[in-house]
């Protein structure tokens, strides 16, 4: 189950090259809302657009293929696109809402679907859920810190950044590669990110990410109705190529081991929050578990 | 001579002619076929807008339903002529407690007696809300300055935030209530599932603000910058700067939905992960049928 409930599983890339031209992998979250743009299936989507400082991403309602366009590549920093899943069905007017995210950002909007505190109206108006593969985040100057002092590149200069085989690279517009460690990264991470127990955004309608297909390829899982349904025209519409994930490298045991391995450490983490204190008694006094 | 006193004329003994009464209402009206096993509810008005009231009729016809097929509305002043509290399955109280207000103390204290289950119906009911910020002086009754929220004065089973809470969340609740008093074995224990986390907010405490956000969240080391929070705020006192939330305090009318709504305050994995399953289910009971 560290992969979620799911119907199928593919390795996958867009056939629009404009879309490839600046997608982090296989364009597959740009050309899937692009699809459903064009079909009506949603008439909106929630998308990190570009923030006002260089790397740092800003929530968007992007209506058009351009704003998508504009929201391509991973910002390895904080994007709190679920501030906009109210507005959206209200100045904006959508009645079918796009939303790409996190797992965590799936989790807050499964929870304000079901339990919609205050949240009127936006249950019935999500058509179209996007969840990214996620292993962590970090606070925006986490990122600065790694790119500006470790990969010594100012961010206006990086063109793109990418986690992947051990190492946080960063390229540039004159075609330098920089790469450091995970290892040093890790102190930057977001703290939030230590009790997350979702690794490909099990609560999406249609998951995606980098692990487990070659360069330029996207991982995807379809796993509800919703995205049976839009995944399966999209790709008779021609949107996407795709191969069976059977017979990619590394391909869905490379994905399921990343998972085991961050739900294992964080579940540990959520544990050890049990006893992080001391009682009067001697024994331990807790933290805060949101999962009880 | 004082001035002879002007007599009544005397009521005609008949009606006058041009008042036609087309038909007369004697009794009451039963349902023409009672559908068994309806749970009683009732809406216990305190000191709240009534605002909670219209988000459960903007419902519409899922209101409707839920009046035709799985509840009755046995007390509402705002819409049923009964006077005083009766005996309810579930009582959907909004609004705070004036406790300088003897017959708002014995209303609650009432409802609790007379109710099984005890909803805190919004913000005002649940943490006092904007009440919280009242200190009488005003006329005319400058006195009335002291404002609860209900679960300070009688058990609370099941918390429901918001200002207003959303609609859907009230019919998520009456349907769950229905299941939890009316259904299969099954259904029971998903009603009881879905109701756990609402039912330990009313085990949390009655009180709310952005604050919540800092203390039981980012200060717990949890917070990961989804933006839910500012999403959910009636008042847009929350913003995201640099991922994290920022709560104007002053704007915060203490309603407790960023917290509530959060999915580092409480996330039920176990509810959460079925939420196709359970969308459906609650389509279905609603009427709208498979898709």
């Amino acid at each position: 189950m560290v992969l979620g409930n799911y119907k199928s599983a593919v390795a996958a890339r867009s056939t629009d090259k404009g879309i490839l031209s600046a997608s982090q992998d296989g364009g597959i979250v740009t050309q899937l809302f692009a699809f459903a743009l064009d079909e009506g299936i949603i008439d909106g989507a929630i998308v990190a657009g570009p923030g006002a400082e260089p790397w740092m991403p800003e929530p968007v309602v992007a209506t058009t293929k351009a704003e998508l366009l504009a929201a391509r590549g991973t910002r390895y920093t904080i994007s709190p696109n679920m501030a906009l899943i109210k507005e959206a069905t209200r100045s904006y007017g959508l009645d079918k809402v796009g939303i790409v995210g996190t797992p965590c950002q799936m989790q807050g909007l499964r929870k304000a679907q079901l339990y919609p505190i205050g949240m009127r109206d936006v249950p019935d108006k999500i058509a179209l859920a996007i969840g990214i593969f996620c292993m962590e985040n970090f606070p925006y100057q986490g990122l600065e810190t790694m790119v500006e002092d470790h990969c010594t590149v100012k961010m206006e200069s990086a063109v793109k950044m990418d986690i992947g085989k051990g190492k946080f690279s960063v390229y540039t517009e004159r075609g330098g590669l920089s790469q450091i460690p995970l290892k040093l990264t890790h102190k930057y991470e977001q703290p939030g990110c230590h009790v997350c127990l979702d690794y490909v955004s099990n609560l999406a309608d249609v998951s995606t990410g980098s692990v487990g297909t070659p360069d330029g390829w996207s991982t995807v899982f379809v796993r509800t109705k919703v995205g049976d349904g839009v995944w399966a025209r999209a790709v008779d519409a021609g949107c996407f190529e795709t191969k069976p994930i059977e017979e990619v490298k590394p391909g869905l045991e490379l994905v399921t081991k990343l998972a085991t391995d961050k739900i294992t450490k964080n579940q540990k983490t959520v544990e050890a929050r049990a006893s992080f204190g001391v009682k009067a008694d001697g024994s331990g006094k807790a933290l805060r578990n949101p999962y009880l | 001579m004082p001035a002879e006193k002007a007599i009544p004329v005397a009521k005609p003994a008949s009606k006058p002619g041009d008042v036609k009464i087309e038909q007369k209402l004697e009794g009451v009206i039963q349902e023409e076929k009672p559908v068994a096993n309806k749970i009683t509810v009732g809406h216990v008005h305190m000191s709240g807008c009534t605002g909670c009231l219209v988000s459960l009729a903007d419902n519409y016809e899922g209101l409707f339903k839920i009046l035709d097929d799985y509840a009755d509305l046995v007390y509402a002043l705002t819409l049923v002529d009964v006077r005083h509290v009766p005996e309810m399955d579930v009582a959907l109280v909004e609004g705070s407690v004036c406790i300088q207000d003897e017959m708002a103390v014995e209303e609650i204290k009432e409802t609790r007696r007379k109710a099984k289950v005890v909803v805190a119906l919004g913000a005002c009911a649940s943490y006092g809300n904007i009440t919280r910020f009242c200190r009488g002086g005003q006329w005319n009754q400058p006195q009335h300055e002291s404002y609860l929220p209900i679960g300070d004065i009688i058990d609370v089973d099941v918390t429901l935030p918001g200002c207003p809470p959303g609609p859907q969340s009230i019919r998520n609740v009456c349907v769950m209530a229905y299941l939890l008093l009316q259904g299969t074995d099954e259904q029971k224990a998903l009603a009881a599932a879905y109701l756990t986390p609402l039912m330990n907010l009313a085990k949390r405490g009655t009180e709310a603000c952005g604050c919540d956000l800092m203390y039981d969240v980012i200060n717990q080391g949890l917070c990961m910058g989804c933006g839910t929070c500012a999403a959910t705020c009636p008042v847009r006192a929350i913003t995201m700067v640099y991922g994290k939330p920022q709560v104007d305090r002053d704007l915060c009318i203490k309603c407790g939905a960023c917290y509530a709504q959060c999915p580092r305050s409480f996330f039920n994995f176990d509810v959460i992960n079925e939420f196709e399953s359970i969308t459906e289910l609650i389509g279905a009971a609603m009427g709208q049928g498979g898709e």
